[in-house]
């Protein structure tokens, strides 16, 4: 038995025999070429293939780890259209008559040695990139095949891996990945993540365990070579309780969010644009408790139009299918700048012009808006949520603005459904005034983050008041507690969108209070239904 | 020519996925767009060169539009480094 200690990229445990991945090493000779022309035709339609297999390879990766993963395919292709590097691809062939092969493959190792010489420990992972392209067109120009099919299951070894292997080896196979390269950052170690197969990387092992059980210890950063019987008992249970883990959260899905005593909790989703319904839904989300609408100003050059706004809401609303969707109106401001809307430089910004403050002193921008939500009614169970109200003339104001729009819309013959109104507690002063705006409004929701910047005095990015933060602070649950009492004397509902919501420590304490609903990103509905389910 | 400085806010910096959309995004304008750090400068269609500068997160880098529409491509250029970097 031996110990091989490297850095844990993904936990998970992984017991199976080892399958070294040789790495190709496609031997290029520098020759002497005659036809300069015909080289760099060569050359030009290798890039062009090499291209085109970055597309395909992208829209694999796209389906298989999430276009955000999949990005650095893109990036590959970009970097195969750089006009430096191809322009010095073509130099050297021009000026060195030399074959097309020796003129890619000495261009990545220049500019990967440009890469690896920088001091930044992403940059440097880069120069693995340049090499993966390069070598991908190197094998075009060669005509060989790029991946080793794996014919049975195992842990992989290799010195590297590029992503563009990662992403194409059959993922029924791959039981581990362990490299003796890379880095916890690598796009490799990225993708292992997404696709849930334990990884760990700068793990210093020798290449002469093909064929010999091993234990990958994804928790340790740890790979254990030939293990003794004793060893592989104790880590087949400590993988049957992680597959139990996982199975029990996939058994949760389809079942309602119902504590032991029978009151139902509503397990919604906090989502941040069309994209994210999917996921929401797929892990059971009942509605959308948060969906903020800054994306539709952030993803635009000026305004964006009723008509542009109403698309994205009635989308979501139709994807819903009948199921709530809360839309909360412009939270931009404070951390979050948008250049168009001019909204100029706050000594301090989190207290400054921002939010329901803009929308109430520039009506036109509020009123499109409000136009767009009410007509996108129509088309589905959609509320409306106002962030950062400190005041109930603020909320009764929002109401005016509201009976004029549907009044407006009612003369114009656009037909709209019925809509709840509600307004965030994010203020403390919202939490002391919340028994008269509960008079005002259909539902509360907490949105924790800010509260507890504003209760606590702490911002949060500041990572020297890290020792001063505590989320759990009574203050702030003493605050969530009010709220909620509140609400229930007037009759509305109350729910919390903030991160404490996916808080697993705190579930059976906001259960405790009588919380209706909890909103939390997809990620967090099946763990936090399973703690509702564990309530008494 | 016209001009802006820009103070960089993502942690990472101006690494791989934004360098390529920045790129991207150059190419679509009709000015001629210079990225300069320091002493460095490469235009902002170059991905390698411009990754190569290994800007950081609270480095300040000039952004310079010269010929064509150089409002509307700088206007595009302080959007784009706004919501990306």
């Amino acid at each position: 038995m031996k110990d091989y200690q490297g850095k844990a990229a993904f936990s998970g445990i992984a017991i199976g025999r080892i399958i070294e991945m040789a790495t190709q090493e496609d031997t290029v000779r520098r020759k002497h070429i005659m036809d300069v022309q015909q080289e760099l035709n060569r050359f030009r339609k290798a890039r062009d293939l090499a291209s085109e297999q970055l597309q395909i390879l992208y829209q694999k990766a796209e389906k298989e780890v999430g276009a955000t993963n999949a990005a650095i395919f893109e990036v590959h292709q970009m970097m195969l259209e750089d006009e430096d590097y191809i322009d010095s691809i073509i130099n050297m062939i021009q000026t060195q008559e030399v074959n097309a092969e020796y003129a890619v493959a000495m261009t990545g190792d220049n500019f990967a040695g440009m890469f690896a010489a920088m001091d930044d420990a992403y940059m440097q992972g880069r120069a693995a990139d340049v090499k993966d392209i390069s070598a991908r067109v190197v094998r075009v120009l060669n005509g060989t095949n790029e991946t080793q099919a794996l014919s049975d299951a195992g842990i992989l070894v290799a010195d590297d891996l590029a992503p563009s292997e990662t992403v194409q080896l059959d993922k029924e196979k791959v039981l581990a990945f362990v490299t003796r390269q890379g880095s916890t950052n690598s796009h490799t170690a990225i993708l292992a993540r997404t696709m849930n197969i334990p990884a760990i990387v700068t793990t210093p092992v020798p290449q002469q365990f093909a064929g010999k059980m091993a234990i990958v210890d994804g928790f340790l950063g740890k790979l254990i070579v030939e293990p003794d019987e004793e060893t592989l008992n104790i880590y087949r249970q400590q993988q049957q309780c992680e597959l139990e883990k996982r199975r029990l959260l996939a058994e949760l899905k389809g079942r309602p969010a119902v504590t032991k005593s029978g009151r139902e909790i509503k397990l919604y989703a906090n989502i941040g644009g069309v994209g994210d319904v999917g996921a929401a839904l797929q892990n059971d989300a009942e509605g959308i408790g948060l969906f903020r609408s800054e994306f539709l100003y952030l993803q635009s050059d000026t305004y964006p139009t009723e008509e542009e706004q109403l698309k994205a809401y009635q989308q979501v609303a139709e994807m819903m299918a009948g199921k709530k969707v809360i839309i909360r109106t412009l939270d931009i401001g404070a951390d979050k700048q948008i250049g168009y809307f001019n909204l100029g430089k706050e000594d301090n910004p989190a207290m400054g012009y921002r939010a329901v403050r803009i929308c109430l002193t520039r009506e036109d921008i509020f009123h499109t808006q409000l136009r767009a939500l009410y007509r996108a009614s129509a088309f589905g169970n959609i509320s409306i949520m106002i962030p950062m109200i400190i005041s109930l003339w603020e909320i009764r104001r929002v109401k005016e603005i509201i009976s004029n729009v549907k009044q407006e819309l009612e003369q114009q013959g656009i037909s709209f459904g019925k809509v709840e109104l509600g307004v965030m507690i994010e203020t403390p002063a919202a939490v002391m005034i919340s028994e008269e705006l509960a008079q005002e409004v259909d539902f509360f929701s907490i949105g924790t983050n800010d509260l507890t910047q504003y209760t606590l005095a702490i911002d949060r990015q500041n990572e020297r008041l890290d020792t001063f933060f505590d989320p759990h602070h009574p203050a702030i649950l003493r605050m969530i507690e009010m709220t909620v009492t509140n609400a229930h004397k007037a009759g509305i509902w109350v729910g919390i969108c903030g991160e404490l919501g996916a808080d697993t420590e705190l579930t059976a304490a906001f259960v405790r209070m009588g919380i209706d609903e909890l909103s939390v990103s997809h990620a967090f509905l099946l763990p936090v239904k399973k703690n509702i389910i564990d309530c008494d | 020519m016209l001009s802006f400085v820009y103070t960089i806010k993502d942690k990472q910096g101006v690494h791989a996925r934004p360098a390529g959309l920045l790129v991207k995004s150059v190419k679509e304008l009709d000015s001629k767009v210079t990225i300069q750090k320091g002493e460095e400068a490469t235009e902002g269609t170059r991905l390698m060169a411009l990754m190569g500068m290994g800007i950081k997160c609270g480095e300040e880098v000039t952004v310079i539009a010269e010929g064509g529409d150089e409002e509307k491509s700088l206007a595009a250029m302080r959007l784009f480094f706004e919501e990306n970097l």
